[in-house]
């Protein structure tokens, strides 16, 4: 279910790129689409009830040093998380160059609308 | 000696970081040291190709930690990327001049030769999402390098269509990673092999299939091409129909589909159409347009398709469980004619850059007659059209021969007509090209101007004369059994891969 939802998020953000006609709409669309994908990446590693992925040594048996297995059920997979900080900082990377574009089109043109930027056709 | 594979990422990146430090007064040494870098990346390439090698980042152990891949088809495409970006970087050391900025020119330049290597190199999922991402950005903000109303405008659009391929592509990981617990593509391949395509990993390969297809500007995908490319300087558009769509489409595609997911007979057919729309669609539009450029970009529209069919048709022979020889035959001619178009597109989109910083204009019917005043120029565009549309013994030719030997010999007649179809439009729309630009009557504002001398010529000079010999890699068996056949054995041996890489 949970994972539904961010489905559906990201098809908002798609309809919101491909629909909208203002260029910074278009811009948030991209990142809801992005942020849609970060957050079904946490939720792949998340579980209800988890503790975090650090063995301490009460939670190691004594005898010869093995894990417990309650604990690698119980423990949230931290590799997800990992990956969302890298795919955080490229979407803001590409943000900013998104906006930087939007604002200098604006200074050529005067207009966020997209219908009234069309020199390029053919 | 082997080099670590590490280099070939390092190389670029280091030196990209040096070039915005230098400034306006070392300017020369920025230039003179990012042509050193795609040099030296020229020169490893050539080294390393027909090897194979597995580098652990850091010594984990392969499902922990980060690996990079060598392979055939890996050494191909690597050799390819450094060919390309060796000349349009010695061709850009004159024709940059016109620009502001030029430092900031050769960072982006070197982070995008640094993405496409670590993509080519990469053997986890993620990774190759990373440095796609890299060569991506790059990419966006050199195609609106010169800051004007329709660069913008390409820039923006571009952009906009590849950021959504890149979600389109980051979702697919998260799917595979759900799905399978692993990122790395050997272990991802073999969870698939073992448990078979469910549900989610079969969305994930629709979600790669048109993310890969945007990189690459396949037919319903392929908007934002002809507006990009043209509006970018002259070198990035070489890197750009030469190998940048390659790189981050064909390869990224064609590595998911034989290495990881394995081929079916379905997505064999999906690939396949795609080529042939590609091709019809990508031909008959380029046609049309009076933008020399823009006929360019179209007409790299067309020539991708003809690579994707190759890989695409010997997709579907191996899926049939077919002749091995034939499934190799057909993707021979894919990647030959990959190796080929980089060449050749490269240098059309050089010439045209010659030719628009003498007259000044995109627009053929602004021209005419310039073949006395820029021989040089009109000698390679000669020939890279020559082996553009086919015409023995240019490299052309030879890919297009095999590619019609593989299609008739798998029973497919018509896929053969096509392809000598397709041949002849772009026959036409290269004469048109000659025609319009080279022969006819001189307008009078273009009399006074001359050929730029230099490095541009150099630049062209190189790729011309790559395009005249490299019919000698199917011609000369050691040549093909070198570099050739190791980069068609990866795609054929589809998810053993996984097997080898882990033995390594």
């Amino acid at each position: 279910m949970p994972y539904a939802l961010c489905f559906l998020l990201f098809m908002i953000g798609l309809y919101c790129a491909v629909v909208k006609k203002n260029m910074v709409k278009i811009v948030i669309g991209i990142m809801i689409m992005e942020y849609a994908v970060n957050l079904m990446l946490v939720m792949l590693g998340y579980h209800f009830g988890g503790v975090m992925p650090i063995v301490e040594r009460d939670q190691m048996i004594s005898a010869d040093g093995q894990i417990a297995a309650s604990f690698i059920s119980a423990s949230v997979d931290p590799l997800p998380q990992a990956l969302v900080l890298t795919a955080i900082v490229i979407s803001l990377g590409s943000l900013a160059l998104l906006i930087s574009i939007c604002i200098r089109t604006y200074e050529r043109y005067g207009t966020f609308d997209i219908t009234d930027i069309r020199r390029l056709k053919g | 000696m082997s080099i670590p594979l590490p280099v070939f990422i390092a190389i670029p990146l280091t030196t990209a970081f040096f070039m915005p430090i230098c400034g306006k007064k070392l300017k020369p040494l920025a230039t003179l040291l990012a042509n050193l870098a795609t040099l030296s990346l020229l020169v490893m390439a050539v080294s390393v190709i027909g090897q194979s090698d597995v580098y652990k980042i850091g010594k984990w152990p392969i499902p922990l930690g980060i690996n990079l891949v060598l392979d055939g088809l890996s050494g191909l495409v690597l050799l390819v990327i450094s060919v390309v970006s060796f000349a349009a970087m010695l061709f850009s050391v004159r024709y940059m001049e016109q620009y502001t900025a030029k430092p900031k020119f050769l960072c982006l330049f070197l982070l995008m030769v640094a993405g496409m290597n670590g993509v080519v190199l990469s053997g986890d999922i993620f990774n190759l999402y990373v440095f796609l991402e890299i060569a991506s950005i790059a990419s966006y903000a050199l195609v609106g390098f010169g800051c004007g109303h329709e660069e913008l405008e390409a820039s923006f659009k571009y952009m906009v269509l590849g950021s959504i391929a890149s979600s389109f592509i980051l979702f697919g990981v998260a799917l595979v990673y759900g799905n399978t617990g692993n990122l790395n593509m050997a272990y991802v391949a073999r969870a698939i092999q073992s448990t078979g395509l469910n549900k989610g990993l079969t969305f994930a390969l629709g979600l790669f299939i048109v993310g890969f297809g945007l990189k690459a500007a396949l037919v319903p995908f392929h908007a934002w091409l002809p507006d990009a490319h043209p509006s970018a300087p002259a070198p990035i558009s070489a890197m750009l129909s030469g190998v940048l769509i390659k790189t981050l489409g064909v390869y990224a595609l064609s590595r998911m589909i034989f290495n990881v997911f394995g081929v079916s007979t379905q997505i064999a057919w999906v690939l396949v159409v795609l080529a042939l729309l590609s091709m019809i669609a990508g031909a008959f539009l380029a046609i049309g347009q009076w933008d020399i450029k823009r006929l360019m970009a179209y007409s790299s529209i067309s020539q991708i398709g003809y690579v994707v069919l190759g890989i695409g048709l010997g997709a579907v022979i191996l899926a049939k469980d077919g002749n091995l020889a034939w499934a190799s035959l057909a993707i021979l001619g894919g990647l030959f004619h990959l190796a080929n178009h980089s060449v050749y597109k490269a240098l059309l989109f050089l010439t045209s850059g010659s030719v628009q910083m003498s007259t000044g204009t995109r627009e053929m019917r602004q021209m005419g007659g310039l073949a006395e005043k820029l021989p040089v120029t009109r000698a390679a565009c000669t020939l890279a059209s020559a082996s553009i549309v086919g015409i023995p013994p240019f490299s052309g030719f030879w890919s297009k021969l095999i590619l019609v030997i593989a299609a008739v010999q798998a029973g497919f007649i018509w896929l053969a007509a096509v392809i000598i179809l397709v041949s002849l439009l772009t026959l036409i729309m290269y004469l048109k090209v000659q025609r319009y630009v080279f022969l006819g009557q001189l307008p009078e504002n273009l009399a006074g101007i001359k050929e730029h001398k230099g490095s541009m010529l150099v630049a062209m000079v190189f790729l011309a004369c790559l395009c005249v010999l490299m019919g000698l890699l199917v011609i000369v068996p050691d040549l093909k059994a070198g570099i050739l056949d190791p980069a068609v054995k990866a795609l054929t041996d589809g998810v053993s891969y996984s097997v080898k890489v882990l033995s390594m």
